[in-house]
């Protein structure tokens, strides 16, 4: 059995290092203690009051009830006769033969009616016990008291930096620490912990709180101090993600969570379930879940079990919030309406054979529609004689908005883009004759354009390994991978390929172009700015190359005479080599990329590089133990498009403040340093005289010469070569050999 | 700075020492053979036959007339420079792992390895400088290092007052040359990374500790303070003190292989690092090794360095004249200050 929670000891296993985490408040709130044995007795109140002949009756009539949920018989049923002892007291006891079973009792018939005017109410004799008991329950109302009002910290106070600089967290050995990005120098320290975590952190989507990971569940840190600001209790979790809003969590296991009777936080409820789903506010369970296995043979062909993918996250947010959703594999869609998490329209949304699904990653504007919704994109594939459909439903009205046939598809990838004006369907398909000869084709839905027309890029060489949207824009890369010769050892070469929409009229997208094709690479990851324009192509988690290539879609130079009727000017602006490189990450404000190796993947070299969104090496540091790197992200911005469309005409005026800034700051900085060389110049010497002097009389002292006899011989050898020494050397070089024999 | 490479030896380097004068290289390796190398154009000019196990130590005296080495056939022995005749043999029951003559080459310590039932011993003997005299087998003075961890290494202070030893721990000790008692004792390095390394400054009243704990440290003499500090990314088993004018210290070490299951020369960071003196930064590295750096070594009179590797080799290299140009803003300042 799982240790429950009172077993494991906080100090040890809970403890960040500064303060303990203190659950006695909860304790003394929800005081547990167990009555052995009374566990499986159930009261029954609000039962009619019959006289004692029908009290057979009665409780034959209830056992039908009670029966329905468990085992119990009548010898088991208790119904006390009031204190004249002609008629029922209205209430009785019952036991089942396991806690389960009463527990079970509870749940299912508490606050059932009985018949028109009775309505029970089924209690445990345990709560009975805890919540009712003499003095417990005070006859006259109190008015609840409202605790005064605390100042709770700012939790966006990073936002308000003089510098508008951007924070990162970076796990190390077993230091979490957060820190101020001062480019290329060294980050200054926001705040450092020794074991803040037991696996690794993770920031909430907008950057309010950072989450430890503890085997007792997860922890929200916040604030200037870094106080805790939540913790959601779930014994053994692996995984945490938020919804996009931050005011909801939800967390993982892989083992099924055991939760006893008197758990303070979490009920039987949550016993044997995976997930939770927590409201950020209360720090309550909203509801609860247990894994669903992917269907797919659970032994491989040597008869080992398969390694079971799960997926993650498994519940999707759409953007609003107001919905999650979870797909139950080849079946349907179940959508989960927030805050109450009831299933909406009471069914899942049924979709055979369906294989993933999206959610749109913003509130969809569509043509000619003005009422709420959001939109998912789905995929089925073939079955039977029916084509392989990707499709787009609206939520809450559970329409289909568009559909389209597929065919010989083997697979498919849903890209949205960050907008949500398109959706890339990257479809894989095979040949007819041969399954193995795999080539992509993209799909692309135009969301916001009238019936939502697709338009489709082909002609790719290869399977398309990667791709991706350049975020708040619509242009996209994509990376091909050739096909590998069987049993070679290196991978293949892979083609990066970028497109851009051709120039149109108006505020009109027009048709996808290629750009160019870069080929011969070994690149696999994408990574772009997220402001968009500038992209990071790289080659992540290889043992042979790690290079990164830093792309500008509006170069501002001479445009190709081929490019003038696209809407991007690319050009290869730089490039890195990070040896050993397995993650990529931008900054929000999208002018820094940190990329790093990480002890997880692998032990050489491991430590983090900085990178200008122009791949300009600013910062390289080699970390041993180095895990994780995570920048912290910001909410949206504030600015009106006006306002930024104002700054960005001023562009120059504002950078040329910041040069100045930036100036003054590095000039200062570096006083300080040439102070401090400076000093220690001098200290230095000070020493020297002394020491020298100090050397010098004791040797005089003894009556010795001034400097040592291994020091003269230096001197010796100087004389003779007037200051330089001059070392000849002669080679003799024999040109010519040759044997005359004289008779 | 084009590297000379004497590859005489058959194994692993583990010390290279110059002669006062800069003008010779005297190398041991694994191999049984000590070499004397000529350090301008890295033709050999000797070897010294006669021990018959791995060699660990050497050093030479001021006048470049008597060689000391020591190894692993548990003897130290004293060799005439310039004829390779062996004069002397001291015998101990352990190996040897460290010797070096006192500044005034009248004295040589040895240091004895600690084994069950043998504790570190730091043995000094008188030393005739004369090669053809009788060298005498009575020790002038015994350290048994009882109370403190293995000794690693040791040395000479100025005027021979000290010695100065390294330890197993990471710890620096100060004893009294002429009596043996334990003066003073700093923890100076990380607790058990052994220390590697130590080397004098030209008037030996500071010396440089290596250890494995990837930094090397300046001390002074006298107090065994810790005057500076250089930190490297790797355990480091060597390093020496430029002599003046440069302000330079160099550092050697490297991943040794058992320690990583796949080293490549990159990963394996086989680099000879420049350090600034006073300032504790970084200047520069040499690459060139292809296993770790056992040993680095400074010329008496600046004008070049050796490094002897897992791999070998002993790599010479002469430094170009940017390397004596080169002056932080502030030096620049003060020697503009003195009038230079």
């Amino acid at each position: 059995m799982a240790p429950s929670f009172e077993q494991l000891d906080p100090e040890t296993e809970y403890e960040d290092g500064e303060e303990e985490v203190d659950y006695s408040d909860l304790r003394e709130q929800y005081e547990v203690r167990m009555e052995e044995g009374l566990d499986t007795f159930i009261v029954i109140d609000g039962l009619p009051r019959v006289p004692s002949g029908s009290k057979d009756k009665l409780v034959k009539f209830l056992l039908r009830k009670l029966t329905t949920v468990g085992k119990t018989k009548e010898e088991s049923v208790y119904m006390p006769m009031d204190e004249a002892g002609d008629m029922t007291a209205g209430f009785a006891f019952v036991e089942y033969e396991t806690p389960a079973q009463a527990a079970a009792a509870v749940k299912a018939l508490h606050a059932t009616p009985l018949d028109k005017k009775h309505t029970i109410a089924v209690n445990k004799l345990t709560d009975i016990e805890r919540y009712g008991r003499e003095g417990r329950i005070d006859e006259t109302y109190k008015e609840p008291e409202i605790a005064p009002f605390e100042e709770k910290e700012h939790l966006r106070w990073w936002l308000g930096d003089q510098e508008g600089r951007d924070q990162f967290v970076m796990y190390r050995g077993d230091n979490v620490g957060v820190y101020w990005n001062e480019k290329d120098d060294q980050p200054e320290q926001v705040v450092d912990r020794m074991n803040w975590t037991e696996s690794f952190v993770q920031w909430s989507p907008k950057g309010t709180y950072l989450t430890s990971m503890h085997t007792q569940g997860v922890q929200l840190w916040g604030g200037q101090n870094w106080s805790r600001q939540k913790r959601f209790m779930h014994p053994g979790v692996n995984l945490v993600d938020y919804s996009p809003d931050e005011r909801y969590v939800t967390t993982w296991s892989h083992r099924p969570m055991q939760v006893e009777e008197g758990n303070p936080i979490l009920s039987l409820e949550e016993d044997g379930k995976n997930y939770i789903i927590w409201d950020v506010a209360t720090t309550k369970p909203l509801r609860s879940f247990v894994t669903l296995d992917v269907p797919g043979p659970t032994q491989d062909a040597e008869g080992n079990p398969t390694k079971q993918k799960i997926q993650w996250p498994a519940f999707k947010w759409s953007a609003d919030a107001k919905y999650v959703a979870r797909m139950t594999q080849g079946q349907g869609i179940s959508v989960y309406e927030l805050p109450g998490m009831n299933l909406m329209d009471k069914h899942s949304i049924k979709i055979d054979g369906i294989m993933d699904f999206e959610w749109s990653p913003t509130n969809p504007q569509r043509d000619n529609i003005r009422e709420y919704e959001q939109l998912f994109c789905y995929w089925t594939p073939e079955m039977g004689s029916n084509p392989a459909k990707v499709g787009l439903m609206t939520v809450p009205t559970k329409e289909v908005v568009r559909t389209r046939n597929l065919f010989n598809v083997s697979d498919a990838k849903l890209h949205w883009q960050s907008e949500s004006a398109f959706v890339c369907v990257k479809v894989d398909r095979h040949s007819k004759r041969n399954k193995n000869n795999i080539s992509t084709n993209l799909e692309i839905f135009r969301v916001r354009e009238k019936g939502v027309p697709v338009e489709v890029v082909d002609n790719l060489s290869g399977a398309v390994i990667n791709f991706a949207w350049e975020p708040k824009g619509d242009r996209f890369i994509l990376i091909t991978a050739g096909e590998v010769p069987a049993g070679a050892a290196v991978p293949p070469k892979t083609a990066v390929s970028f497109f851009c929409p051709e120039k149109a009229k108006g505020t009109a997208v027009g048709n996808f172009k290629l750009i160019r094709t870069v080929d011969k690479k070994n690149n696999n990851a994408i990574h772009w700015s997220p402001t968009g324009r500038f992209a990071v192509v790289a080659t992540v988690l290889s043992q042979q190359s790690f290079d990164l290539d830093f792309w500008d879609f509006d170069f501002e130079g001479e445009r190709e005479e081929t490019d003038k009727d696209l809407t991007a000017n690319l050009q290869l602006v730089g490039t890195g080599d990070h040896y050993g490189i397995t993650d990529i990450e931008w900054d929000p404000s999208g002018r820094y990329v940190a990329t790093s190796a990480s002890v997880w993947k692998h032990r050489m070299e491991n430590g983090y590089h900085l990178y200008t969104f122009a791949g300009q090496t600013l910062r390289e540091e080699p970390l041993e133990q180095f895990k994780q790197w995570a920048w912290r992200p910001r909410p949206e911005r504030l600015l009106s498009k006006d306002e930024m469309k104002n700054v960005r005409k001023n562009l120059r005026e504002y950078s040329k403040q910041f040069e100045e800034l930036d100036q003054a700051k590095k000039s200062s900085a570096n006083k300080a340093v040439v102070e401090y060389r400076r000093q220690q110049l001098e200290e230095w010497l000070a020493w020297r005289e002394r020491v020298e002097a100090e050397l010098v009389e004791e040797r005089q002292e003894l009556g010795l010469e001034e400097i040592s006899e291994e020091r003269a011989a230096l001197l010796v050898a100087d004389e003779g070569g007037e200051g330089q020494k001059v070392v000849e050397e002669i080679f003799e070089e024999i040109l010519e050999e040759s044997e005359e024999v004289i008779e | 700075m084009r590297p000379i490479l004497l590859s005489g030896h058959e194994r692993a380097l583990t010390q290279v020492k110059f002669s006062k004068e800069g003008d010779l290289i005297f190398s041991v390796s694994k191999d049984h053979i000590p070499s004397a190398w000529y350090s301008a154009n890295g033709e050999r000019f000797g070897a010294y036959k006669g021990h018959q196990g791995a060699l660990w130590t050497v050093d030479v005296d001021p006048t470049t007339t008597l060689l000391a080495t020591g190894g692993a056939d548990n003897t130290m022995r004293l060799w005439e420079v310039k004829t390779g005749r062996e004069l002397k043999k001291w015998e101990f029951p352990t190996s040897i792992r460290r010797c070096e003559f006192s500044e005034d080459g009248r004295q040589l310590l040895g240091v004895t390895e600690k084994r069950t039932g043998q504790l570190s011993n730091v043995v000094v003997y008188d030393i005739n400088p004369d090669p053809d005299a009788e060298q005498t087998d009575e020790e002038s003075l015994r350290i048994v290092v009882e109370e403190l961890p293995r000794v690693t290494v040791a040395g000479f202070s100025s005027l021979g007052r000290y010695i100065i030893t390294g330890h197993d721990n990471g710890s620096v000790a100060q004893w009294d040359a002429k009596t043996g008692e334990l003066l003073n004792e700093v923890y100076s390095h990380e607790d058990g990374m052994s220390v590697t390394d130590l080397q004098w400054s030209a008037d030996r009243t500071y010396f440089i500790t290596a250890s494995k704990d990837k930094t090397a440290k300046l001390h002074d003499t006298q107090t065994l303070e810790v005057l500076k500090t250089y930190v490297a990314d790797t355990p480091l088993n060597s390093a020496a003190i430029c002599p003046s004018p440069t302000e330079y210290v160099i550092l050697g070490g490297g991943q040794a292989a058992m320690d990583v299951t796949t080293t490549s020369a990159r990963q394996g960071k086989f680099e000879a690092r420049f350090y600034h003196k006073i300032f504790e930064e970084e200047i520069g590295r040499v690459r060139g090794h292809f296993g770790p750096l056992n040993y680095v070594a400074v010329s008496p009179d600046g004008k070049c360095y050796c490094s002897g590797g897992e791999d070998g080799y002993v790599r010479v290299h002469h430094f170009d004249p940017p390397y004596f140009d080169f002056k932080y803003e502030v030096e620049k300042e003060k020697q503009r200050e003195l009038g230079f």
